[in-house]
This record gives structure tokens, C-alpha cells and sequence, in this order.
């Protein structure tokens, strides 16, 4: 009688992805559409009660969207997933449920650095705060959680300084304090990592990155484990007490483990507006269907490389999580067992001057602000993505002046190495 | 203590069989989770009797809300399902209730909501020949099997490469 289970390889193709009722079109077709129409007039109110779940306005929901949505939901072992516009939406969707002016999140200190950037300024608009910790050290994370704190957020695979975090040990903490544990997933991807199956509650990603994988479209998500009681305390009003746009309504009561999704999407895209396009769903839904092999390919590459840098005379550092020489091999090991991504950064002896004519003297990597390509990347962190920062919190966030950011795609390595091999030189020439 | 992992096909198969279902505790009041599910199963083309004293003789979609199981009027037959709103504790009652008034009415499932279990009370149903579900919500799994839920991207549990497995929801 048990559930069939099935492997990642059939799930990221199949997930979310029957055929079209309809139709019987075989791939998932592209919603184009605003709007939905209704049955009839008490279809249409049982949809805005939501008593039915259905599609009414693409702010809201759309079928392409949909499917999008129940793929990572899959992927990442969770109850439900709300996409948006952007890794940053996604941030802002996923703390918008619990937070309430006055709230804080600890928060890792290693993040990127607009993530640093959103949760240090912007989010003191909606009168939110967040606490920087270095999350290697529980008991600091211990210490920074009081009685307004309302969830721990940190990412699996830092960018771009390649730490793992702790995630039993986090959830472990979280969950002692009542809170959440957000997982920002990006560098990972489900395929190397899933942190709800390490006790996280919700995970987020940026799926411009690996998800789509080509570097066409910008998109997020939130995905919840559905395995929070959010009624257990008062911590969260929003999920647990009567929401007046429903009529007094309880999300949690209501929706039991698919609360926060419904959350999401009746309040977090109705009123924010963060939606993902179906144009955007599309090309990331064909990006996933290939993940796993994109991923093993990136991994690869990344292990090769790394390796090589390391043994490079104008090399001072390599930071990747899955050499020999890393602090975090071990907990590598543990948290991401396929490999530790391919996102690291090299610093080089000659400083910040070796640095820019080093990302100026490459063919093949591309100089731009994104990671997560099928291309392999480049940037200086210090003087771009980090660049808002202070000395110190880049110094705390693995991007100092004399640092350079990789990110490896699936190109052939010999190709890659040839290419860093005539930078390093032209570099320290 | 581990609930049996009921199969997608097997929950098909009972919510396929079941026309009429007696919803003992089901609430009236129109934002409550249960009437959520009466309210689903009703638009989608089941009977419903809501059997509760506190709204007795009130209307309930096409039918009237009875105090107590025996009260189901004849003209209901077969009685497919009895879907249980209630504690735990109190599920042993209405299984022994529904044991003793629909066994030969048409009785096959009784389904007791999610939180609501009661392993002594299914032996006693399973004895006689009726099937048992507990924890879980007839609604939720009718909105899961029929592609409701995906839309609002629930994770469904299962994928399908066949057309026509996906059923179009009733208008």
C-alpha cells in the first residue's frame, strides 16, 4: 500500500509535470494569460475565500508557474513552494510571514553580499533587524536569539567564500528557541543538498542560478517543510491567529502542513507582487530538467580545478569546501555528500591590482555579477557584488580586496585551466 | 506508533467508490476547516449529511443536518462513508455508532480528519469488513488526486506520465 517513491533523476524531469488535462500536450505549456475565468459566480467567490484552489490572476497563481512550484517543492522534499520574481523576492517572501516591525532574524555573517546589503538596511524600512553571527560558533548563534527573534537564516554553501553551514546544529538551535531555520540553497541546488531533510523549515533560493542553469531568466522560490507548528506558540499571528482579509480565517488551522504556502500566495503575492512570469517558469523548468547531470559535470570540474589552483605559485588561497586543506571537508562530507558545489574564490599574492588584471585577462570565464552559469564566471567581489560593505564585514564574508570569485561551469577543465593558467601569469607578470 | 503509508491508488479507489458521506462534527459555521471539506466534497459531486446536534434540522447544500448517525433518513442509502470531526478519544463512539446503525446501510470507509486516530476503534471496524483511514483529510486527498492542489504548488506526491489520470475538476 506504501507511496511509490522516486529517484531525483525521474523527479526533476516528471514533478509538477503531468500531461495537459486538456490537451495531452506533453510538455508543460506557457500560461500566457492574466486572467482565469470563473465557472460561475460561486466559483469565483470560493476561489477569493479560498475554499477552492484554483487560478484567478497571474499575481496570484498561473498554471506554468504551478508546475514550476510543485517541482522544487519535490525536489527540495517539501509540502509546497511560492516562486517570484528573484532570489531577492524570495527573501523577502519568506521572512514576510513571521516578521512584524519590531522582529529581528540572526543571520549569518557570510552571505552574499546583497543579501547583506537587504537584510542590514532595506529591511529596517519594514522595521525588521537582523543579527550578524558567525554561524560556525553556536553559541553566538545561541546568544543572539531573544524573545523578538523570529528565524536563523544562513546559506548552505556560502558565496562566495564556499563555507558549509551546520545545518543539523542550526536546526538543532531553531528549533530549542521555537523559530525557523531558513536555508538560502542557491549554491547547492536539492541535488547536492537538501536542508529540510538536515531540520530546516523553509528553504529559499535565487533560480537564476543552477536551477535554470543558462543564465536567461531571473526567478525565486520558497519552499516550506511543512513541518513547523506555527500555532505552537504566538510567535507567528500571521500563520496562527484570525486573518481579517478571510474573514478571521486561520492559515494554520485552515491549511495544516500547506499553510505557509497558502500564506505565500493569498497575502505574500496578492499584496507584495513579487510574481514570477510564465515565460521565466519555462525556461527554468527546462533548466531543471537537466540539474543533476549539470551538476555532477559543475562538481566535477570544480574539484579538478580547484585542486590545480591550489598547487599554483601565485596562488595564497583556495577556498573550496571540498579540498583536502579546507576547514570545512568534514562537515562537506556530511552536508553535501555529491560534492561542495563549484563556487570558490582564489586569493592571489599579488593583491587587489593581481586581481583586476586577472579577471581582465581571461577568455573563457565571463566578468559578470552571476554564478550558476552553464559558462564559468569571474567577478572581484570586493569592488562589485561586496562592494557596499565595509572592510571588515568583506573580510567576515570570505571577499577581501585580494579574492577573486569562481564560478565553475560544465566547459571542459583543460579549457578552463589553459584559461586561468595565461590570467595568473598575465596577472603576476 | 506508524499509520499503514496509504497508496495514491488506493485513495482513488475508496474516494471513486464513496457517493454519500455522513460528516459527524462537521462545523456550519463557513470559515471552519471542516465545512471547507464538506463544502469541497458537495462541488464535487458527493452527498453530504452533516451529523451534528448543534445545527440539527439546519440545511445543509441539498440535504438536512441530522443529531446522530441513526438519524439518517433511509432515503440516503447506501451510506458509503462516515468521515469522523472529532478527538481521538471520541472517534470510538462513532465507529461503535456506525457499526451499529450502517453496517447493512452500505457502509465501506470510515475516514477519521487529520489529528483524529484511533487504532482500537479501526480493529473494531476492520473486524466487521470496513475499511479505515485515519489522519488524513478526504478533501485534501480528493484536491491532491485531482491536480487542485498542484496548482497552488503543493507537492502532490506523485508524478504520471498518463493523460486522462489528472481528471478535469467537475464545473
Amino acid at each position: 500500500m506504501a507511496q511509490k517513491s522516486y529517484g531525483f533523476d525521474t523527479l526533476q524531469i516528471h514533478a509538477g509535470a503531468r500531461p495537459d488535462p486538456t490537451t495531452g500536450a506533453r510538455q508543460t505549456p506557457i500560461y500566457q494569460s492574466t486572467a482565469f475565468c470563473f465557472r460561475d459566480a460561486d466559483h469565483a467567490a470560493a476561489l477569493f475565500n479560498l475554499q477552492e484552489v484554483g487560478f484567478i490572476y497571474s499575481r496570484l497563481t498561473n498554471p506554468t508557474v504551478a508546475v514550476l512550484q510543485e517541482r522544487v517543492a519535490t525536489l527540495e522534499s517539501g509540502a509546497g513552494a511560492v516562486c517570484c520574481s528573484s532570489g531577492h523576492a524570495a527573501q523577502i517572501m519568506a521572512l514576510f510571514p513571521l516578521m512584524s516591525p519590531g522582529d529581528n532574524v540572526v543571520v549569518s555573517s557570510r552571505l552574499y553580499g546583497g543579501s547583506i546589503t537587504q537584510f542590514s538596511q532595506t529591511i529596517r524600512r519594514f522595521g525588521w533587524s537582523a543579527k550578524f553571527v558567525d554561524i560556525d560558533d553556536a553559541s553566538a548563534v545561541e546568544k543572539a536569539i531573544d524573545n523578538m527573534t523570529k528565524a536563523v537564516f544562513c546559506e548552505t554553501i556560502a558565496n562566495p567564500g564556499g563555507h558549509i553551514a551546520d545545518l543539523p546544529r542550526l536546526a538543532r538551535i531553531a528549533d530549542k528557541a521555537g523559530i525557523p531555520l531558513i536555508v538560502d540553497n542557491t549554491t547547492a541546488t536539492p541535488f547536492l543538498c537538501r536542508p529540510i531533510e538536515h531540520g530546516a523549515t523553509l528553504v529559499v533560493h535565487s533560480m537564476t542560478k543552477y536551477l535554470t542553469g543558462n543564465g536567461t531568466v531571473t526567478g525565486g522560490v520558497v519552499v516550506d517543510s511543512g513541518k513547523f507548528d506555527w500555532s505552537a506558540s504566538d510567535k507567528f499571528p500571521s500563520l496562527s491567529a484570525p486573518e481579517p482579509a478571510y474573514h478571521g480565517m486561520r492559515f494554520h488551522e485552515t491549511f495544516g502542513p500547506m499553510a505557509f504556502t497558502f500564506h505565500g500566495i493569498a497575502v505574500g503575492l496578492r499584496d507584495l507582487g513579487m510574481t514570477l512570469n510564465p515565460q521565466a517558469a519555462h525556461y527554468t523548468l527546462m533548466g531543471i530538467e537537466t540539474l543533476s547531470l549539470r551538476m555532477e559535470r559543475h562538481v566535477e570540474n570544480a574539484e579538478k580545478i580547484a585542486d590545480w589552483l591550489e598547487g599554483q605559485k601565485h596562488v595564497k588561497a583556495v577556498t573550496y569546501a571540498g579540498l583536502d586543506s579546507s576547514p570545512y571537508k568534514d562537515l562537506a562530507a556530511k552536508i553535501c555528500p555529491k560534492g561542495a558545489g563549484a563556487l570558490f574564490t582564489v586569493q592571489l599574492k599579488g593583491g587587489y591590482e593581481a586581481c583586476m588584471k586577472f579577471v581582465d585577462s581571461l577568455e573563457i570565464f565571463s566578468h559578470v555579477a552571476n554564478l550558476g552559469d552553464a559558462r564559468s564566471l569571474v567577478i572581484h567581489s570586493a569592488s562589485t557584488t561586496h562592494r557596499q560593505l565595509t572592510d571588515s564585514q568583506r573580510d567576515a564574508a570570505g571577499a577581501g580586496n585580494d579574492v577573486v570569485r569562481l564560478s565553475i561551469g560544465t566547459e571542459d577543465a583543460d579549457d578552463l585551466i589553459a584559461d586561468l593558467e595565461q590570467a595568473l601569469d598575465a596577472a603576476h607578470a | 506508533m506508524t499509520l499503514p503509508d496509504y497508496s495514491h491508488r488506493y485513495l482513488r479507489t475508496v474516494l471513486d467508490r464513496t457517493h454519500t458521506i455522513a460528516a459527524v462534527g462537521m462545523s456550519l459555521n463557513t470559515i471552519r476547516p471542516s465545512y471547507f471539506v464538506g463544502r469541497h466534497m458537495v462541488r464535487n459531486g458527493y452527498k453530504v449529511i452533516v451529523v451534528n446536534p448543534t445545527y440539527a434540522r439546519k440545511r445543509f447544500f441539498n440535504t438536512r443536518v441530522v443529531a446522530d448517525l441513526a438519524s439518517v433518513p433511509k432515503s440516503h442509502n447506501p451510506i458509503d462513508m462516515v468521515n469522523i470531526f472529532r478527538r481521538s478519544e471520541d472517534a470510538g463512539h462513532v465507529v461503535d455508532e456506525a457499526l451499529d446503525t450502517l453496517l447493512d446501510r452500505g457502509l465501506k470507509t470510515i475516514w477519521m480528519q487529520i489529528g483524529v486516530i484511533n487504532e482500537a476503534a479501526a480493529k473494531r471496524a476492520e473486524a466487521k469488513g470496513v475499511e479505515v483511514i485515519m489522519n488524513m483529510c478526504p478533501k485534501m486527498e480528493h484536491q491532491r488526486l485531482s491536480g487542485e492542489l498542484s496548482r497552488a504548488g503543493i507537492n502532490s506526491g506523485f508524478i504520471t506520465a498518463r493523460h486522462g489520470f489528472v481528471r478535469p475538476q467537475l464545473p
